[in-house]
């Protein structure tokens, strides 16, 4: 075991960072947040009590187990389920329903198949009533800064896993909405190409002024792209910690092996994967017939 | 990886498609071939070609082969003219030269009696009613299977109500709607309407429940709302499915032709076989029935080819999807030119006869340059 380095420890450039992100407007404010579900005699909580402020073009991830309610609480943000309790507010109005003024960008591509790649960033734009020359000119911006401009005319259909879901972030951008929520965007991807598609959404984060909630379950992901991490756990469900992410801006794929970011990866461990608790009727050992003859030199 | 004959949803390689596709066809025509053809085999009867001076017999008659060799032995006997004859069986089946033959003939042959009509305009009139009963079910039928898909209130509603509705059988209405409508085409497209109507609301209903629910969620975080959700998205993203759904409806449409056409006066292409059948033409009944699957089976084919042009954005789930039978003879045949005649530049890029066929605009993804 390697000794690891504190990851609450803050290079004086990274604290001054996020000293400057708490100055800022709070952008997404959740305030008593619960989620529970009727199941039998007594209703099965998700979480409870959730409290965050989300600040202006800060990069929040949520992270945890499968069926910690990272999802529903991604869904509740972006007005798509109702919370049992407590409300969020964006920009001080609170959520009631969705809105062009919450992006989504989710795992599965919701392009829409009957829309070539421009006509489905214009479609929301078209919505809030621009006229298509406007929308044209809008959307051709955004399909240009997501690096598809030779595909403006082609259909989802004929585009790659990746980039069909950088035109659903153009889609959302377009929109030009105060949070982009993303719900597990490169779940689907194969490792190279989510690699290539985090470092294309740091870019865009860059240049835009845009909040960004995004959801996943892989580490490494989680680290390389967010300002502060929110651990979402199971049984009890709830929150069980936010983490300033020490890791230095701006990031590239070298940092995965520094000290910072190995000693965050260790604490998500921790968190996401506790220790077994050694159960009884889980036998250790499989009952399994001799496959092999007695002098095989097996271990 | 070895392919059998009978391997388990498996797909079977082009040669052995296209001669199953063929067999499929010439199996049931060889069956024919051979009932018409051998007289010996399945001819238990004679059809009477003249009768001669045997009193029992008239021409077109079809009678046992033993009473036919009597009654001619007792004629010939009374030193009487015998009846001549051939060898039939005994469903009327005509050989298959015949019914081809009638293809032409029943088209060019006069109506028996002034006033009556031509062949083609009794088809004519046939596709009339299918078309306008059809036409009048979809007027009402489409949007309110939309309805019924986008919301379950109209659901609610209406559903249980058509679901009880549709086991109604359609022709037992026969008799109310010439009470009402008279006798002549108003009734018959009644029928194809009740026929076609109920099937139609709950099937197009249930297609558009099967929209995608992430694109609505989409479009509502796009900023959709309900009306706009319902034209721009539900619309659009069942649209392909209700036109293939349609192409089914249709062919429904024409399997109540045969009884609304008897409702009232009869007319059309069953005034056409009924008065066949009786004048003992049945090269000319089997060819009209053909001519209906025939109809019906072109009308799908370029259907399913209007299909493909107007929703380009289809031709990737096309690809793997059902294809027609024509389109399965031409690319099987762009296969073998591609197969015998390649070189290698023609082996980069789609061989002239499919590049044909594609729609204009659609490019295929596998010519695009990968970004990621």
């Amino acid at each position: 075991m390697i000794d690891l380095a504190d990851y609450r420890q803050q290079s004086p450039e990274v604290a001054a960072r996020f000293a400057r992100i708490k100055e800022r407007p709070v952008t997404l404010e959740v305030r008593g947040l619960t989620k529970s579900f009727p199941s039998g005699d007594r209703p099965h909580t998700v979480f409870a009590d959730l409290d965050l402020d989300i600040h202006r073009r800060e990069f929040i991830t949520v992270i945890g187990p499968s069926g910690c309610g990272k999802s529903t609480f991604l869904r509740i943000a972006a007005g798509l389920d109702e919370a049992t309790a407590g409300v969020i507010r964006l920009n001080g109005k609170e959520v009631s329903g969705p809105g062009p003024d919450r992006g989504m960008v989710f795992q599965g591509y919701t392009l829409f198949p009957w829309l070539t790649v421009k006509a489905n960033v214009m479609f929301g734009l078209k919505l809030k009533g621009q006229s298509s020359i406007t929308a044209e000119e809008n959307a051709r911006t955004w399909i240009h800064m997501v690096g598809l401009g030779n595909f403006e005319n082609s259909y989802p259909h004929q585009l790659s896993g990746g980039m069909k879901q950088r035109v659903a972030i153009a889609r959302a951008l377009a929109n030009e909405p105060r949070i982009l929520i993303m719900d597990e965007p490169f779940g689907a991807l194969d490792a190279q190409t989510r690699t290539k598609m985090q470092s294309y959404l740091l870019q865009i984060w860059k240049k835009v002024d845009i909040t960004i909630l995004f959801i996943t379950h892989d580490l490494d992901e989680a680290i390389y792209l967010s300002d502060r991490i929110v651990v979402l756990g199971t049984n009890p469900g709830g929150l069980r910690e936010i983490i300033e992410n020490p890791v230095p801006r701006p990031r590239s794929t070298a940092q995965f092996l520094t000290p910072e970011f190995l000693a965050v990866k260790a604490r998500l461990e921790e968190l996401i994967h506790p220790p077994a608790v050694v159960e009884d009727d889980e036998p250790d050992l499989l009952p399994m017939a001799r496959m092999t003859r007695v002098l095989d030199d097996v271990e | 990886m070895k392919r059998d004959f009978f391997g388990l949803k498996q797909e079977l390689p082009q040669g052995r498609r296209m001669g199953l596709l063929l067999a499929s066809f010439l199996l049931p025509l060889a069956l024919w071939c051979v009932v018409s053809y051998t007289p010996w085999l399945w001819h238990p009867l004679m059809m009477v070609d003249d009768p001669g001076e045997v009193e029992a017999f008239i021409a077109g008659d079809a009678v046992p082969r033993a009473d036919f060799a009597r009654e001619n032995a007792a004629t010939v006997e009374l030193g009487l003219q015998p009846a001549t004859g051939h060898p039939v069986n005994p469903v009327y089946l005509p050989a298959p030269h015949e019914v081809v033959r009638a293809f032409h003939t029943a088209f060019t042959t006069e109506p028996r009696l002034p006033g009556e009509p031509w062949l083609h305009q009794s088809l004519w009139h046939s596709i009339q009613i299918v078309f306008w009963g059809f036409f009048l079910s979809s007027l009402v039928g489409v949007p309110l299977g939309i309805l019924c898909g986008s919301f379950r209130f109209f659901s609610r509603l209406i559903e249980p109500f058509i679901e009880f509705f549709r086991y109604l059988p359609a022709p037992a209405f026969g008799a109310l709607c010439v009470a009402v409508m008279g006798i002549y085409d108003a009734p018959k497209i009644a029928i194809i309407f009740i026929g076609t109507f109920f099937q139609q609301v709950l099937v197009i209903g249930n297609t558009v429940r099967k929209t995608d629910p992430s694109l609505i969620e989409a479009a509502q975080t796009l900023g959709a709302n309900h009306r706009q959700i319902v034209t721009k998205v539900i619309i659009p993203a069942s649209i392909t499915d209700i036109y293939n759904d349609m192409r089914i409806l249709l062919g429904w449409a024409w399997t109540y032709l045969i009884v609304s056409e008897v409702v009232g006066t009869t007319s059309g292409i069953t005034w056409f076989i009924n008065q066949q059948a009786r004048y003992r033409q049945f090269d000319n009944v089997f060819a009209a029935i053909m001519m209906i699957g025939l109809i019906g089976f072109l009308t799908d084919l370029i259907l399913a080819r209007i299909g493909r042009i107007i929703f380009p954005w289809q031709r990737g789930a096309n690809a793997h999807g059902q294809k027609g039978i024509l389109r399965r003879l031409l690319d099987w045949r762009a296969e073998h030119i591609r197969k015998y005649h390649s070189q290698p530049r023609l082996s980069t890029q789609p061989a002239p006869e499919t590049a044909g066929l594609s729609a204009p605009a659609a490019v295929e993804p596998s010519t695009l340059p990968q970004h990621d």
